[in-house]
C-alpha cells in the first residue's frame, strides 16, 4: 500500500492518468460516442418496406430537410418559439430577481428563493398538463378572461409559450438573481448620487454588469425551448416543432437516420448560439 | 469545429455521388428464415406484450374489466403489458427485441413478418384457432403464402365520434370533418398517423370519382397529392390530432372537440366516465378499420407463455370479453355464445363476411399496387413525409 503510494507520488502523469481515465472515459465514449454514432447515423438510409437500417452513405436525408419547405417552416417557427420564451422570462425574471436580491429582506430573499425552486421538485408532465387543463375550453384561464370579454388561447402555439415559458421560468431567474447580488449596492448608490434616475442606473450600470447572468439565462431557456417536444404534445393543438420531427421519425416513421439529419439543427443553432456568445466575452465572466 | 464539420459532408456528399436519391428496386422483399415453434412446453414465469390499448386489461381501468389475473393464475406467466399507440410505434418497438408478442394490425403485420422480427405460428399448438371465423384466415395481413404468422383476434371499424349535444344534425357522411366550411372548424379531430391519408382518399373515392381511387392504400402520387391537399384544408378544421388514446378521451369530455374519427373503445370510455353524451358511426362514405392479429417475436424469451396467451385470448369466454370491452367483433366464433350483450355480434357483424369485406383493413402502402396497377404506387415512407408536410 505504502510502496504504491510513494510510487505514484514520485509518477505524477500515472497519478494524473488513474484519476482521470474513467471521467474521461464516461465522456468520450458514452457522451461524445453516443452523440457520434447518432450523427453518422445521418448519413444512413432506411429500406422502404421494412424499415431497416441500410448502411450505405447517401446525402438523401439531408436533401429532403432542405429541399421540403415543411422542414423550413418547422425550423423558423422552432427558432421562433424558443426567442420569444427567453423574451417572456427575461421580462418576467429581471424585476422578480431585481426584487429578490436588492429589496427584500434576508428572510424573504430566503422563502422567495424556495419559492421559486419548488416547482422544479414537482414533476414537467404535471406542470404541462396542468396548463392543458387550465387552457382547456371553459377551463380557469377562459373563466378568468371571461369578464373582460374574451377568451383564453385554446390550444396551439401560444399556449406553447405560456407553458414553456412558465417550466423554464427557474433557470432564467436563479442566474439573474446569483447575477444582481454579485452587483454591489454602492454602485446603484453612487449612480444616483450622481443623479441618475432608475432607468439610467439600470440602463448604465446593471445591465452591462448583468449580462453574463442574463446569457447564462438565455442559453437554459433557449436551449430547454429549442429541444421540447412534449408541451406541445399536450397544449400545442395542431402545431409540431422541430422535436416533434425527431420524435416522430423515431417512433412513427421509423426512420433513425432521417431522425439524426433533423437532429443536426438544434444541434447547429445552438453551436451558433455558444460560440456567437463567446465572442461577446459573456462566458469568460460567468 | 465547425470547419471540420464541413469539410466532413464536403466528402461525404463526394462519395455519395448521384445514387442518394435512388430508390431501391421494387421486386418483394425476400422472406426471412425464422423456424416455427414445434411443442409448447411449461410457462417462463413472464411475459412481455405490445398490444393496443384495451386487450390486455387487469382491472385497473374498470375493476369488472380483467382477463390478465385469471392467464396468470391458470398458467403462472406475469403479464407485462406495453401499449403501442400507433402501428408504427408497435413497429418500433417490436425491433427493441425486448418483447414476446405483440396484437399486430394489418398496416404492421407485413412490416414485421419481412423485417424478421416475428416468427411463423404453428396454428396446430393453439386448439383455439380451429374455431376463428373463416374469413380470417390466410389473409394477405396475417399470412405469407398460406402460412400463418398469427392467430388473428378481432376487426372492427374507425368510426366518427360526435357529441350529440353540440352536433346538430347528427351526421352521416365525412364531410363534416373534410369539408373547408364545416360549421365545427377548430373542434374537430383526427388521427396523428401516415395511414390517416387512407381516410382522406376513402373520402376522395366518393366524392372525386375522376380520381379513380379504386382503392385507398394504392394511391398513386397523382391520387396522393389530392388526399394531401384534402387533409391540409381538413387541417384548418382540426383543434387537435390524437394519437394516444386517452388524448382523445379527455379532448372530448372537455369539450375541446366535438367530433372525429375514433374507436369505438374510446367512444366506451367517454361514455362510461359520464362526461359527455357521444355517439359512434359509420358515415355513409363507409370506412377504413383494423383486423387484429396475435403474433409471435422472433426472438421471443418467453415463446410457450405467447403460445399460452393467444389460445387464452381466443378462447370464446376472453375473446368475448375482450371485444365487448374494446368494441369490436370477435374473431373467434365461439365467443358470440358468451358475450353479455346477446345481440353483440349481429350489432358488430361478426360472422358477416359481406360486412367485413366491405371495410377497407389498414394495411402497409407499397410502391407495388395493392390493387394490381404494377409499381407506380406510393409507399408508407413517402406517406411519412406528407403526413408531416400536411400537419405543417
Amino acid at each position: 500500500m505504502r510502496a504504491a503510494s510513494s510510487w505514484l507520488h514520485r509518477h505524477t502523469t500515472a497519478r494524473l492518468l488513474a484519476l482521470l481515465s474513467l471521467p474521461v472515459l464516461w465522456v468520450v465514449v458514452a457522451y461524445l460516442g453516443a452523440l457520434g454514432a447518432m450523427l453518422v447515423a445521418a448519413f444512413w438510409t432506411t429500406n422502404d418496406f421494412t424499415g431497416a437500417v441500410e448502411h450505405r452513405l447517401t446525402l438523401s436525408n439531408f436533401r429532403t430537410l432542405v429541399e421540403q419547405p415543411v422542414y423550413r417552416r418547422v425550423a423558423l417557427r422552432s427558432l421562433g418559439v424558443a426567442a420569444l420564451v427567453t423574451a417572456v422570462d427575461t421580462l418576467i425574471a429581471l424585476p422578480m430577481a431585481y426584487y429578490m436580491a436588492k429589496v427584500a429582506s434576508p428572510r424573504a430573499r430566503r422563502l422567495l428563493v424556495v419559492a421559486i425552486l419548488t416547482p422544479l421538485w414537482a414533476s414537467y408532465l404535471v406542470k404541462a398538463y396542468a396548463w392543458r387543463v387550465m387552457l382547456a375550453n371553459g377551463g380557469v384561464v377562459d373563466w378568468l378572461l371571461q369578464p373582460f370579454g374574451t377568451h383564453g388561447p385554446g390550444f396551439g402555439l401560444i399556449a406553447t409559450i405560456i407553458t414553456l415559458s412558465y417550466l423554464w421560468l427557474p433557470f432564467m431567474v436563479l442566474p439573474l438573481f446569483a447575477g444582481l447580488e454579485r452587483i454591489p449596492d454602492a454602485l446603484l448608490e453612487a449612480s444616483a448620487d450622481q443623479g441618475a434616475r432608475a432607468a439610467r442606473t439600470f440602463r448604465s450600470i446593471v445591465l452591462p454588469l448583468l449580462f453574463p447572468a442574463l446569457v447564462a439565462g438565455s442559453i437554459f431557456t433557449f436551449s430547454l425551448s429549442l429541444g421540447d417536444y412534449i408541451t406541445v404534445k399536450i397544449v400545442g393543438g395542431t402545431s409540431q416543432l422541430v422535436s416533434n420531427v425527431i420524435y416522430d421519425n423515431i417512433t412513427t416513421g421509423g426512420n433513425l437516420p432521417f431522425a439524426a439529419a433533423a437532429a443536426f439543427f438544434p444541434i447547429l443553432v445552438m453551436v451558433g448560439y455558444l460560440v456567437g456568445v463567446r465572442r461577446t466575452g459573456a462566458l469568460e465572466e460567468l | 469545429m465547425i470547419a471540420l464539420a464541413g469539410a466532413g459532408l464536403l466528402v461525404l456528399s463526394a462519395c455519395a455521388g448521384g445514387s442518394g436519391g435512388s430508390k431501391s428496386n421494387n421486386a418483394a422483399p425476400s422472406l426471412p428464415k425464422i423456424p416455427m415453434a414445434s411443442s409448447v412446453g411449461a410457462g417462463e414465469g413472464e411475459l412481455d406484450l405490445v398490444n393496443w390499448a384495451g386487450y390486455a386489461e387487469d382491472g385497473t381501468n374498470d375493476k369488472t374489466v380483467d382477463w390478465v389475473h385469471p392467464f396468470e393464475k391458470e398458467t403462472g406467466c406475469k403479464v407485462n403489458s406495453k401499449i403501442g399507440n400507433t402501428s408504427d410505434e408497435m413497429v418500433t418497438l417490436m425491433k427493441s427485441g425486448q418483447y414476446d408478442g405483440v396484437s399486430a394490425s394489418g398496416d404492421a403485420t407485413l412490416r414485421l413478418v419481412y423485417g424478421g422480427l416475428v416468427a411463423p405460428v404453428n396454428t396446430s399448438l393453439v386448439p383455439n384457432y380451429a374455431t376463428i371465423q373463416d374469413f380470417l384466415k390466410n389473409r394477405s395481413w396475417n399470412s405469407v403464402s398460406n402460412q400463418m404468422y398469427g392467430i388473428p383476434h378481432g376487426w372492427g371499424a374507425n368510426l366518427l365520434m360526435y357529441n350529440t349535444k353540440t352536433v346538430s344534425p347528427a351526421p352521416t357522411s365525412w364531410s363534416v370533418v373534410f369539408d373547408a366550411n364545416s360549421p365545427y372548424k377548430g373542434k374537430v379531430t383526427a388521427y396523428d398517423s401516415p395511414i390517416y391519408i387512407a381516410d382522406a382518399a376513402l373520402y376522395l373515392m366518393r366524392h372525386q370519382p375522376d380520381l379513380k381511387i379504386t382503392n385507398p392504400y394504392a394511391l398513386d402520387t397523382k391520387q396522393l397529392d389530392a388526399a394531401v391537399q384534402l387533409l391540409k384544408t381538413q387541417r384548418t378544421l382540426v383543434g387537435e390530432y390524437w394519437a394516444d388514446y386517452t388524448k382523445e378521451v379527455q379532448g372530448f369530455e372537455s369539450g375541446n372537440s366535438v367530433l372525429g374519427t375514433t374507436w369505438q373503445v374510446i367512444a366506451n370510455l367517454v361514455t362510461s366516465d359520464k362526461k359527455g353524451p357521444v355517439a359512434a358511426i359509420v358515415p355513409s362514405e363507409g370506412v377504413t378499420g383494423w383486423s387484429d392479429t396475435w403474433m409471435v417475436a422472433a426472438h421471443a424469451k418467453h415463446p410457450n407463455c405467447m403460445y399460452k396467451w393467444m389460445n387464452w385470448i381466443t378462447s370464446p369466454t376472453v375473446n368475448a370479453q375482450v371485444a365487448e370491452w374494446f368494441g369490436e367483433a370477435p374473431a373467434q366464433k365461439l365467443a358470440c355464445d358468451h358475450t353479455a350483450d346477446k345481440a353483440f355480434c349481429t350489432t358488430y357483424h361478426a360472422a358477416d363476411k359481406a360486412y367485413s369485406d366491405a371495410i377497407y383493413y389498414w394495411t402497409t402502402p407499397t410502391t407495388h399496387c395493392l390493387d394490381g396497377r404494377g409499381n407506380i404506387c406510393t409507399d408508407y415512407a413517402t406517406w411519412t413525409q406528407d403526413w408531416t408536410a400536411v400537419k405543417g
